[in-house]
């Protein structure tokens, strides 16, 4: 692939749960890139959309829910509507998914061995001993000390951040082009969390891997993400680098969210909190979804603002963004 | 599902007096199964059929002078030399089927209500007495339980039967034995739950005696549960009573319930004369799957593990 | 684990002797052990003779120790019927109750497993809601009723398969069993789907279960992730999870399906252990209903045992330590 051309290219993408209580448009409209070797930070509250986001992306979005419109295309080609056997050629080989919680994402019958294993043959047709040297060598990569011997473990015979790290062993099995990880390292402890986002980073700048990396820890990606999404109730509110978004927010919520979390320089003084909650999916209105906690909520705001541009590589969704601060 | 059925606010306010809303809820909830509702109507015919069997019944079907074994066998729908007409067939006896099992109903469900309510009241007090005052007692009473429980049903009525011989009351011991095991587990296991509440802490700092603690506080808290097992056990005895009569250790000929009649209809089958022993089993399975059909929506409404 | 089996060794040696101690209070306490124990036709002088072989003229704890001593020597006594030792009678008649058991237990794990993880992968589909139907129909029928209407359907209507008996057998290894000759075959058929029928019912409810929760699962997502084909992430990754509620409720239902072989081996002339004792007891040939009962319960702890192993096999969760009892 030449460099103009992005790893995954979403647009307009719309994921709906079609409920009997009425439509929940958990993913409405949201267009993003990601580049080679690039990391993108998805950021945003829980139930904003950003797990369905990689979900469409991997093409395992459940009953009732569905992708009711857009493209995602990844290296050229639109996954929506593809087949389900493309599909499953491209899950796992081409786009790795890491989940949340690493107690639940490992099989607990099943032996660390097994479950890599079917990884690789999965897509390739080699040999179960072939297959478990990768496995092996998958294993050391991620920094499990003697990965021989814990090939034969099952999963609850390892600790959490263990666990973890076998998942991400096992994302890497096949060299995806794009890895999404969905809050890989909340259930982690801090030390830990430190150690895998370093690993995540360097193994994006060696091979060239895209990576998704979906949180609501600001501070997580902003030791670790190129680029930054801000998602609020199913939309994208704003984008850009990240040290700009982080330096200079322009959306309220972003502003809000900065604010919010503690820093040695704002001790002392009460930390910013986002007035009212995160709106439910199925009542949002025609309007700003954040016009109900947003300070700058005008007339205006009962229209959709459109996303603009205020500086080049930024995007905001907002009619009063943050611009004087600059 | 999402069910709200008020019983929270039992929990939380057990002192205060109740209000009318939570049993009405209750009720909305329950009528949300159409299939459950069914199921109660065909139960409340049963229980009234059980009841005014003598008034329904076109002949009594136990007593001898109303019989003429010239009327043995007649399929359904024939006329009897004494001018009834056999709707379901009579049996080898000449007796009117429908009568018999009206009759047959009565016998059923009282042994199977009667043996449901003792096995309550034994099972929910050892299994009270376990949760309030735990240590050795708790662990000797659950482990009887356990070990009861481990042997089946069928097993354990067997045994007690072939050692007691038949006869309602003996049929009752046996199916109340049976039973209770199921009561002390569930009653313990909910008790044990509401004794850390904080309503019992404060019942107990108002130096209540034991048994007002437990009766009066403790068991109204554990009976959102304890119904739905004994509409589940109510079923089960019904049809533990029918096989075990069925296989003629139950209840003597004289006291015939549904699986005797069944029983009398066996040998007849093999020469096609299926409504002897057929419509006898149509009352039963409706009896119990009406039963369980209620219990199950009970268990929905009531659990509020599955309310989440 | 061999901590874990002699723990449960010991257990289990405690069950029994408390079995052993209500089955002793039922037969010899209960009513006079004389009627009991003694055959009835007997005279004065057998009768006397008879209370002192029994050590009924002795005190209760010796007359349970002798009981307790004879019965670990395999003697429980004559069948009064069959005037052969009550075990040996047992013995003969246990093959084709276990041969009856393991049928319908293979019929229902093998049609219930199936059916169930259809049901739970489909539940609102039509199919689903049929497998549904029948399990919850299968629940509340009673057994017998269901086997005098098979009887009913298939024998006497149809007339396809034979209503009573084991049909021919064939020996393996001197022991006759049934279902390796096509006339035995469709005499076990009908029995077999009889007493299968509620753990059939049983299975179908616990795969689908199983198969529903396991489905929301992140660790089948996850396997859907990689990539997996539909059939491996139901074959391995499902399958093997649902595995291990089915086998330890199964496992302890042996036991309920021996027992209840006593209903249908009665309604099918089966000539098995049930129908044994529901002779015996229609005769009062204790002896034999005490060697019943015993050899039962020492079944269920046996089977109870091997289940706790397969479980810990399939479990890797519970599979080093510490079980609890």
């Amino acid at each position: 692939m030449s460099q103009s051309q992005p790893t995954l290219q979403i647009e307009d993408l719309k994921t709906h749960f079609l409920t009997k209580a009425g439509d929940v448009k958990a993913v409405d409209g949201i267009s993003f890139n990601v580049n080679k070797g690039e990391v993108l930070g998805l950021v945003g509250e829980s139930g904003c959309g950003k797990s369905v986001t990689g979900f469409s992306i991997m093409g395992l979005i459940d009953h009732p829910g569905k992708i009711v419109g857009g493209r995602i295309i990844f290296n050229g080609t639109d996954l929506v509507g593809l087949a389900e056997t493309e599909m499953r050629k491209i899950r796992g080989r081409k786009i790795a998914l890491i989940f949340q919680d690493p107690m639940m994402t490992l099989n607990p019958v099943l032996r660390i061995d097994t479950q890599m294993i079917e990884a690789i043959q999965a897509h390739e047709n080699v040999s179960r001993k072939v297959a478990r040297l990768r496995a092996r060598d998958a294993l050391g990569q991620v920094g499990i000390p003697s990965p021989d011997e814990r090939l034969r473990a099952y999963p609850h015979q390892f600790s959490g951040g263990m666990r973890q790290r076998v998942a991400i062993a096992i994302a890497l099995l096949n060299k995806p082009d794009l890895i999404i990880a969905d809050e890989p390292t909340t259930a982690l402890d801090v030390t830990i969390q430190a150690q895998i986002l370093y690993e995540a980073q360097k193994l994006c700048r060696d091979t060239g891997t895209a990576m998704i990396w979906i949180t609501h820890d600001l501070t997580v990606v902003a030791g670790l993400a190129d680029r930054i999404c801000v998602m609020y109730a199913g939309r994208i509110v704003e984008k850009g680098g990240i040290d700009e978004v982080l330096d200079d927010p322009f959306h309220p919520y972003t502003y809000g969210l900065i604010g919010s979390v503690p820093s040695r320089n704002k001790r002392g003084s009460p930390l910013y909190q986002i007035p009212g909650m995160t709106p439910s999916l199925l009542k949002l209105g025609s309007g700003c979804a954040f016009r109900e906690r947003c300070s700058r909520a005008d007339e205006a705001c009962k229209n959709m603002p459109q996303a603009t541009k205020p500086k080049p590589g930024r995007e905001v969704r907002c009619f009063h963004p943050h611009l004087e601060t600059s | 599902m999402k069910i709200e059925t008020g019983f929270e606010q039992e929990i939380s306010d057990p002192l205060g007096k109740k209000e009318i809303s939570p049993l009405r809820r209750f009720i909305s909830d329950f009528c949300e199964s159409k299939v459950a509702v069914v199921g109660l109507s065909i139960i409340c015919v049963i229980i009234l059929i059980a009841i005014f069997a003598p008034l329904l019944s076109v002949q009594d079907p136990y007593d001898l002078a109303q019989l003429d074994i010239m009327d043995g066998r007649l399929p359904p729908g024939e006329v009897s030399g004494t001018g009834i007409t056999f709707w379901l067939g009579s049996d080898d006896q000449g007796r009117d089927m429908l009568s018999g099992i009206f009759y047959g109903l009565r016998t059923s469900l009282g042994v199977g209500a009667m043996s449901a309510f003792i096995a309550l009241i034994i099972g929910s007090s050892l299994g009270l007495t376990a949760a309030y005052f735990g240590g050795r007692i708790d662990s000797l009473i659950m482990r009887i339980v356990d070990i009861q429980l481990s042997f089946p049903a069928v097993l354990v009525a067997l045994v007690l039967l072939a050692i007691l011989g038949k006869g309602v009351d003996k049929i009752i011991i046996a199916l109340v034995a049976v039973q209770w095991a199921y009561y002390a587990r569930t009653v313990r296991g909910t008790a044990l739950v509401e004794r850390r509440k904080e309503y019992m802490e404060a019942a107990r700092c108002l130096a209540l005696s034991h048994s007002r603690l437990v009766f009066r506080h403790l068991l109204p808290n554990c009976m959102p549960p304890l119904i739905v097992v004994v509409t589940v056990q109510v079923a089960h005895a019904i049809a533990l009573e029918a096989t075990l009569s069925f296989l003629g250790i139950g209840l003597p000929v004289t006291e015939p319930s549904l699986g005797l009649l069944i029983a009398n209809g066996f040998e007849y089958m093999l020469s096609g004369r299926y409504w002897i022993s057929f419509f006898p089993g149509i009352a039963l399975l409706l009896t119990i799957v009406s039963i369980n059909l209620v219990g199950d929506q009970l268990r929905d409404v009531l659990n509020p593990r599955l309310q989440s | 684990m061999i901590a874990f089996l002699i723990r449960r060794l010991t257990q289990s040696g405690l069950v029994l002797l408390v079995m052993s101690l209500l089955v002793f209070i039922g037969v010899f306490a209960i009513g006079n052990p004389v009627d009991i124990l003694i055959n009835p036709d007997a005279d004065q002088e057998e009768i006397e003779r008879a209370i002192k072989a029994l050590g009924l003229d002795k005190p209760m704890w010796e007359q349970y120790w002798i009981f307790l001593v004879n019965a670990l020597q395999g003697d429980l006594g004559r069948s009064f019927v069959f005037n052969i030792p009550a075990l040996q009678l047992i013995w003969q008649r246990m093959p084709a109750t276990l041969e009856l058991a393991g049928f319908a237990m293979f019929l229902s794990i093998f049609l219930g497993i199936p059916l169930g993880m259809i049901a739970g992968l489909k539940p609102d589909s039509w199919v689903g809601r049929t497998i549904m139907s029948g399990s919850i129909l299968g629940f509340s029928l009673p057994t017998f009723w269901v086997g005098l209407m098979m009887i009913l359907l298939f024998a006497v209507y149809l007339g396809w398969l034979p209503a009573s008996g084991r049909g021919e057998t064939v020996d393996v290894f001197g022991v006759p069993v049934s279902f390796l000759t096509l006339n035995g075959l469709s005499h076990i058929l009908l029995p077999a789907i009889n007493l299968a029928l509620f753990k059939l019912s049983l299975t179908i409810r616990l795969a689908r279960a199983g198969t529903r929760e396991a489905m929301l699962m992140d660790y089948v997502k996850f396997a859907r992730a990689k990539g997996l084909s539909n059939a491996r992430v139901i074959m391995v990754h499902v399958f093997k999870n649902i595995m291990i509620p089915v086998v330890t409720v199964l496992g302890l239902e042996l036991g309920n399906v021996i027992a209840f072989s006593v209903v249908t081996e009665t309604i099918f002339s089966w000539p098995g252990m049930g129908k044994l004792i529901i002779d015996s007891i229609n005769v009062l040939d204790r002896p034999v209903i005490v060697a019943y009962l015993l050899m039962t319960v020492s079944m269920f702890i046996v089977i109870n045992l091997v289940v706790d192993i397969i479980y810990s096999m399939l479990d890797p969760r519970v599979r080093l330590g510490d079980m609890k009892s």
